[in-house]
């Protein structure tokens, strides 16, 4: 793709929701509010594993108050098939067991039952009311545990796939996959050095301020509408039609701003229970969890344990990868194993790779995902034994990873060869980065990692209509949840040829614009972009279709130039330019209203990569590891709107710190949560911090017309490895484990010099 | 039990509600008088999505009953602008991009507002200790710290 002047692409204009969102003026999930709405609150279960023997809810049924209570009962069961909906796939039986249990409860705050009341205090009072009896089973929470032969099983039903012979009991291990590329054992056997680690990670949540919340109303005719914080309404339109057996054409979804999503808000939790309480009392029924419910019920991602092999040669050749990944999938089956295993050695050219996965339940919420699901935590395994790698071999940890980087041609062990790729542009660039270059100060170390994400395209549906003074609005039905809205109004702008301000960008509901697939992926200013890119062509052909029948020549004797038509040359004839104003007021003579379409299933989403290097200071006694300098480096393909672009490095690298340094799900020894609320889930605060610089290296995307990349995900997955081999660079003690707490870290500090310890 | 009757002051205008006695100010700012800029991340005073200021103190909505603030000022996200006229902090995290979903957005800003009140020249460390309450989960904070002190600077220079 040769270099393109751009206009509007790659200029910093303000977001056409700023004003709404800096003024309190936005409406977020809970903002909705409807005349005689109820509340709706949930039963969650108390057990981390439990047969439901019975649920008795009539004492709280006849609390004055109460207008409706819903349990599994008031929803059908499911087939145990893998079925589209919302075109995710999707196993509904344990979609419906996840938002209503029904033989048992799966883990601590598994919902159980749910009312609707005409106050939150009497929800609140009536959930007090409703009997459970329940038949408490041994209950088992790691990954390794869930694995033994003997462990409490929590599905009877599930025999592992992907075992040969099939097996014939019952186990946690919902599936095994493998990759696999040359030949590890010749691959092993000719390196010079070999290294293999074990590693841990706990599960971190995506942390989102806003809990989710929804507002169903459900008419006497059928019909439901719903305003919902989703990243994908479509999803929630086509989980609750299967789950409630309503038609799509009878749900309409509003998608309200969302207020921080990060994969968890894909799937479903409250919306189907609001609408049949909804349904059941014949009022709109709100719902609105609490943070505590946030943690217990919703999210988070997977823990791991993992084990990854690497042979080198001494010059620093990778002659063979070998790792075993296994994942706590939560309740139900479904962990990112898929995507971390074909993550996982993504970034580099090897000759040998063989890579095994594991999707295994546990009594924990049922995992959702969490920006590029997988890929940090196999990351954090191979990009960590890299690190230790590059220090056995004597080598730069960035020329480490030049010698065996992936680049355009590279096959990877998943089967796709890469097309134009910029990981060698990221490593040179990191590697001239002042950052790299600068002294270290006395006692700190510095720490790399890559990272890498494939991005998607997947189904899209925009429009673009022409107003009658020749302004523009451009419909897309992707929630906004970083800034897209900008760059999609900036891509219109740029096609027509028109200031950023003459189009104005919305996001429209499940019945106003043709289906979306989720905001995930990193998709929506790639996939979107491309559906308001052909949409916007429409309006140019047939605005130029309007200006050839009014000159009376043909078609192909115009030409469309910054934003109006001109006649292709003069011999054509003399005609003044008709902007799109002027095309639009005469619009109603020429044919009628110029509006563009466009439904695509979007293909040739450039995968990322980036680089991310940071120096760290570990205070020995406290544990304690204070980020001094953080630089995060990633191919973004073209930046449509930098400032926004920069935004998900930045916060990409914080959530990464997040999950390096403090973030994890504690349980107690009966399987319930410890620390579901933000003052004991500890996240990174302001203070934490300090600047994250960023380094936008552009590589096109030779597959979309501005170039585009998808850029939201790959910055969360270098930051812990980064970390991890900065603090091993620190104090010579090498963390496997995540999160590196200072209690952690302490005890290995310790553990590493017990006569320092002792003093 | 009984409502309880509160007069007081919110963005400038005297106001009066009643009040059940286990409402939050934010229950009473959200669910009574329509001011839904204030947002629930927590209930626990541990985000910050929900700062106000209570005779010109930063305070969690959600930790102060509505009925306990009778005869005091509150002031929210929604007083910030004045008629049409965004406040600089408001103009300057739009363009300086310092949101991406928004919604600590509201809280940030009257956080913020209240620390260049009282330390109109603040260093990076200093804002980024007054601003540790107020969680945000999408931009790493960068932006929004780099658009506290512009506008701090901004000050500097118009008071010259």
């Amino acid at each position: 793709m040769s270099a393109r002047q751009f206009k509007v692409v790659g200029t910093r204009p303000n977001r056409p929701d700023g004003a709404d969102k800096v003024t309190g003026r936005a409406r977020f999930g809970a903002d909705w509010n409807m005349p005689g709405q109820l509340t709706g609150r949930v039963l969650r279960s108390p057990h981390a594993h439990a047969v439901i023997e019975s649920i008795d809810v009539s004492r709280a049924a006849a609390l004055p108050g109460v207008k409706a209570v819903v349990t599994a009962a008031d929803f059908g069961e499911q087939e145990n098939r893998i079925v589209p909906a919302g075109e995710m796939q999707v196993n509904l039986r344990d979609v419906t067991r996840n938002v209503m249990a029904r033989e048992k409860a799966l883990y601590h705050g598994h919902a159980v039952a749910a009312v609707a009341a005409t106050s939150d205090a009497i929800a609140r009072d009536a959930l007090k009311l409703i009997d459970v009896r329940y038949r408490v089973l041994p209950h088992v929470i790691d990954v390794d545990d869930a694995m033994k032969p003997d462990a409490p099983i929590l599905h009877d039903h599930i025999r592992t796939e992907g075992v040969e012979p099939r097996p014939t009991v019952a186990s946690n291990v919902a599936k095994r996959i493998d990759f696999a590329k040359g030949d590890v054992g010749k691959g092993f056997a000719a390196a010079e050095v070999t290294i293999e680690r074990r590693f841990r990670t706990a599960p971190v949540h995506q942390g989102y301020i806003e809990p989710h919340a929804c507002l169903a109303s459900a008419a006497e005719d059928g019909q439901v509408q719903l305003w919902t914080t989703t990243q994908g309404h479509f999803q929630v339109r086509g989980f609750c039609s299967r789950l409630l057996g309503i038609e799509t054409s009878q749900i309409r979804v509003m998608a309200a701003e969302i207020g921080g999503g990060f994969g968890g808000k894909t799937v479903v939790y409250l919306e189907p229970l609001a609408i049949r309480l909804s349904q059941k009392a014949g009022k709109p029924v709100k719902m609105v969890m609490t943070r505590e419910e946030v943690f217990r019920a919703s999210g988070p991602t997977s823990g791991s344990v993992m084990r990854v092999k690497l042979g080198a040669t001494r010059d620093g050749r990778i002659v063979a990868a070998d790792a075993t990944f296994a994942f706590q999938a939560g309740a139900f089956p479904g962990s990112p194993v898929g995507p971390a295993s074909m993550c996982s050695f993504a970034c580099y050219d090897l000759d040998n790779i063989k890579v095994e996965g594991f999707d295994v339940v546990s009594n924990r919420p049922k995992v959702a995902a969490y920006r590029a699901p997988g890929a940090p935590i196999s990351a954090w395994a191979v990009e960590s034994t890299i690190d230790e790698l590059a220090q056995e071999l004597g080598i730069d940890p960035i020329d480490l990873r030049l010698r065996n980087a992936a680049r355009e041609g590279t096959k990877t062990h998943y089967g796709p060869v890469f097309n134009r790729i910029g990981l060698v542009e990221c490593l040179e660039a990191a590697k001239a980065s002042a950052h790299y270059r600068s002294p270290l100060k006395p006692g700190a170390a510095r720490g790399v990692a890559a990272g890498f994400w494939f991005n998607v395209g997947a189904d899209s549906s925009a429009a673009a209509h022409v107003g009658e003074d020749g302004t523009v609005t451009v419909i897309s039905g992707n929630p906004d949840i970083g800034g897209s809205r900008a760059a999609l109004a900036m891509m219109a702008a740029e096609e027509l040829g028109i200031p950023y301000d003459k189009v104005r960008p919305i996001i429209a509901d499940t019945a106003s614009i043709g289906f979306n697939f989720v905001t995930g992926g990193s998709r929506v200013t790639f996939a979107n972009g491309l559906a308001i890119i052909n949409s916007v062509r429409e309006v140019i052909g047939e605005c130029k279709r309007r200006a050839a029948k009014l000159w009376e020549v043909e078609p192909d004797a115009v030409v469309w130039e910054n934003g109006e038509v001109k006649p292709a040359s003069t011999n054509v004839g003399t005609f003044e330019p008709l902007s799109l104003a002027k095309l639009a007021a005469s619009a109603g003579k020429t044919g009628g209203p110029i509006n563009g379409h466009s439904q695509i299933n979007a293909q040739g989403a450039g995968p990322g990569f980036g680089v991310h290097v940071v120096d760290v200071e570990v205070d020995k006694e406290t544990g304690i590891v204070t980020i001094l300098r953080y630089t995060s480096v990633q191919d973004v393909g073209t930046a449509i709107h930098p400032s926004y672009v920069e935004g998900q490095m930045q916060g990409g690298a914080a959530q990464g710190i997040g999950w390096a340094l403090n973030e994890e799900y504690i349980y107690d020894r009966n399987g319930k949560l410890d620390n579901a609320g933000f003052l004991d889930y500890r996240m990174p605060v302001a203070s934490d911090l300090p600047m994250i610089e960023t380094i936008m290296v552009e590589v096109p995307n030779p597959t979309h017309p501005y170039g585009v990349r998808g850029v939201g995900e790959v910055p969360i997955v270098p930051p812990m490895a980064a970390i991890g081999s900065a603090i091993a660079r620190a104090t010579g003690v090498r963390m496997r484990d995540l999160p590196m707490s200072p209690p952690r870290l302490s005890a290995a500090l310790d553990a590493a010099s017990p006569r320092l310890a002792a003093e | 039990m009984s409502k309880i009757h509160v007069s007081a002051v919110v963005n400038g205008e005297p106001i009066e509600y009643l009040c059940d006695p286990a409402h939050t100010l934010l229950d009473v700012l959200r669910d009574q008088l329509g001011l839904t800029g204030s947002k629930e991340g927590c209930g626990s005073g541990d985000c910050g999505a929900c700062s106000v200021t209570i005779d010109g103190r930063l305070t969690c909505a959600c930790l102060v009953l509505g009925a306990e603030v009778d005869g005091m000022s509150i002031g929210t996200i929604e007083g910030l602008a004045q008629g049409d006229q965004l406040h600089p902090l408001q103009k300057k995290f739009v363009e300086m991009a310092a949101l991406q979903c928004g919604v600590c957005t509201p809280g940030v800003l009257v956080a913020a507002k209240a620390l260049l009140d009282r330390n109109p020249d603040p260093s990076e460390t200093e804002v980024r200790y007054w601003l540790a309450g107020n969680l945000c989960r999408c931009t790493g904070y960068d932006k929004i710290i780099r658009a506290v002190l512009d506008v701090a600077a901004d000050m500097k220079e118009t008071a010259r």
